[in-house]
């Protein structure tokens, strides 16, 4: 074996860690197209990137089976990438295991609640039969602009498919609440 | 005040370079945030299932489980439409938005399913020109005719008022939340991933449907009346949600589907909590009939399936070439 093979063998072994760290780092500026101030990332749809022979593949997952947004994630994760540097760039659908709100991240609830969003509260554990709920779910959540307590829900459905709508009976402003799914 | 010092420059259409467009702006520096008509570069295709490990499980008929896929899809694809064109027309704002969102759901759901029957089987897939650029789920979804369609005829029929599309969602969402929670047990990972998924979603659409039966049930005169006048329209079409057919039995036996009259208890069991809380008689048992023992899932429909293709698919039929 030449000293020359073992180097190349060395070089690429050395730069798979760093070349796979930078491609996260750099996927994980990607925003969410619906939800601008929220990364990918913080919103638990970034599920991995890797690096091989053939490129970056990323994986992400759909926050509802329609989220609408799923196309321009993939675009936008396409193009950023390719702007630092990553030729070729796949992005994979993982399915398994489902999104839920729970992987919102701190910094996510926390982005959320900065601007005038309630962030979700525990979603219920998967498995086994579905309760059914006749009386409108309560959630221990307050007014992200206020801070009060004292708030009703307006529907379960909202702008999104991840948003329930809500009022403040306090200063009587609606806000939109991340939904536990 | 005068003309020739305007406090504010007015933006100057004229001004804008070669390179330029007045639309710059909108993409606020970002330039990977790109708008409609932008783009510098070929978009990835939008496969639902990109990645995804589609190959079918040992020992399990391929065309069978695609034919299985297709009856669940296509509840959820006539079903969405039926209640996409609910939107602009429900008694309140929050209530179209309700529907739309549930529509999407059902919508996402359906893209899967039929996605997934095209890769178990490309065999079911229309057939179209070599370059179209229709992908497998949209060619299933525009390109067959009403006799293609495994549909229940419940999602299918004409519209009534609010009361119906409540009772219509209800005995929908119940029954599919019913099959879709043993689903996520499938043999079929990409069955069972989807299915999960649907379930967290069919939750939300079941307590609406349910709330809103209650609310209309125990309301006024005339909201009851709306009320038992739907279920006595809808309740013989629900029966066709919990009746096997052979291909449901079979991939059922094999591990990868459930068989709807294995659920038929727990469905009775959720509509009685809602009708006992709706003070409502449960409607006589006297499931709608088919045609020589055959049903939606059959292909058989009623003419009303014919309108709903008709205005889902003219777009798509008039632009087999056209990209989206």
């Amino acid at each position: 074996m030449s000293p020359g093979f073992e180097a190349r063998a060395w070089g690429a072994l050395a730069l798979q860690p760093p070349a796979a760290a930078r491609a996260r780092a750099v996927a994980a500026t990607v925003t969410d197209p619906e939800m601008p101030m929220l990364t990918l990332e913080d919103l638990g749809v970034l599920r991995d990137v890797t690096v091989d022979e053939g490129g970056v593949v990323v994986a992400i997952t759909p926050t509802y089976s329609g989220c609408p947004a799923m196309a321009t994630m993939r675009d936008d994760l396409v193009h950023r990438l390719r702007d630092a540097g990553f030729e070729d760039v796949r992005v994979r659908v993982e399915l398994h295991p489902a999104w839920s709100s729970d992987w919102i991240t701190d910094r996510g609830r926390a982005t959320l609640a900065a601007h005038g969003m309630s962030p979700p509260g525990p979603a219920s554990r998967p498995g086994g039969p579905v309760p059914l709920s006749l009386l409108p779910r309560r959630r221990a959540i307050s007014c992200p602009r206020c801070g009060s307590g004292e708030v009703e829900l307006t529907s379960e459905f909202g702008p999104t498919a991840c948003k329930a709508l809500y009022r403040c009976l306090t200063c009587r402003e609606p806000f939109e609440h991340v939904k536990e799914i | 005040m005068s003309h020739d010092n305007p406090s504010h420059a007015s933006p100057d259409p004229s001004a804008v370079g070669d390179h330029e467009s007045v639309y710059d702006g909108l993409l606020g520096g970002d330039p990977s945030q790109w708008a409609f008509g932008t783009a510098t570069y070929e978009p990835q295709g939008e496969d639902p299932l990109a990645g995804v490990d589609t190959t079918v499980p040992d020992g399990v008929d391929a065309a069978a489980l695609a034919a299985y896929c297709l009856m669940l899809g296509d509840d959820a694809l006539v079903m969405s439409h039926r209640l996409s064109e609910w939107c602009s027309r429900a008694p309140d704002l929050e209530d179209d938005i309700a529907l739309a969102n549930i529509a999407l759901d059902l919508l996402g759901q359906a893209r899967l399913l039929l996605a997934r029957a095209a890769a178990a089987d490309p065999g079911v897939v229309p057939v179209l020109p070599e370059d179209s650029p229709v992908p497998d789920e949209d060619a299933l979804a525009y390109f067959r005719e009403a006799a293609e369609f495994r549909n229940v005829r419940l999602v299918e029929v004409p519209h009534g008022d609010f009361a119906h599309v409540v009772c219509r969602l209800l005995l929908f969402t119940v029954a599919r939340l019913e099959v879709f929670t043993r689903l996520a047990r499938s043999l079929d990972p990409v069955l069972a991933a989807v299915a999960a998924k649907g379930v967290k979603e069919l939750t939300y659409h079941r307590d609406y449907a349910g709330r809103w039966c209650v609310t209309l049930a125990q309301g006024t005169e005339e909201s009851r009346r709306r009320l038992l006048a739907a279920l006595e329209v809808l309740w013989p079409l629900g029966a066709e949600l919990v009746a096997p057919t052979d291909v449901e039995s079979r991939m059922a036996e094999a591990g990868v589907g459930v068989d709807p009259a294995a659920v038929a208890d727990a469905v009775d069991g959720v509509l009685d909590l809602v009708l006992a809380e709706s003070e409502l008689e449960r409607p006589a048992d006297r499931p709608l009939g088919g045609v020589n023992g055959r049903t939606g899932r059959d292909g058989l429909h009623s003419e009303a399936l014919g309108l709903v293709l008709a205005e889902m698919q003219v777009v798509a039929r008039a632009h087999p070439a056209g990209r989206w």
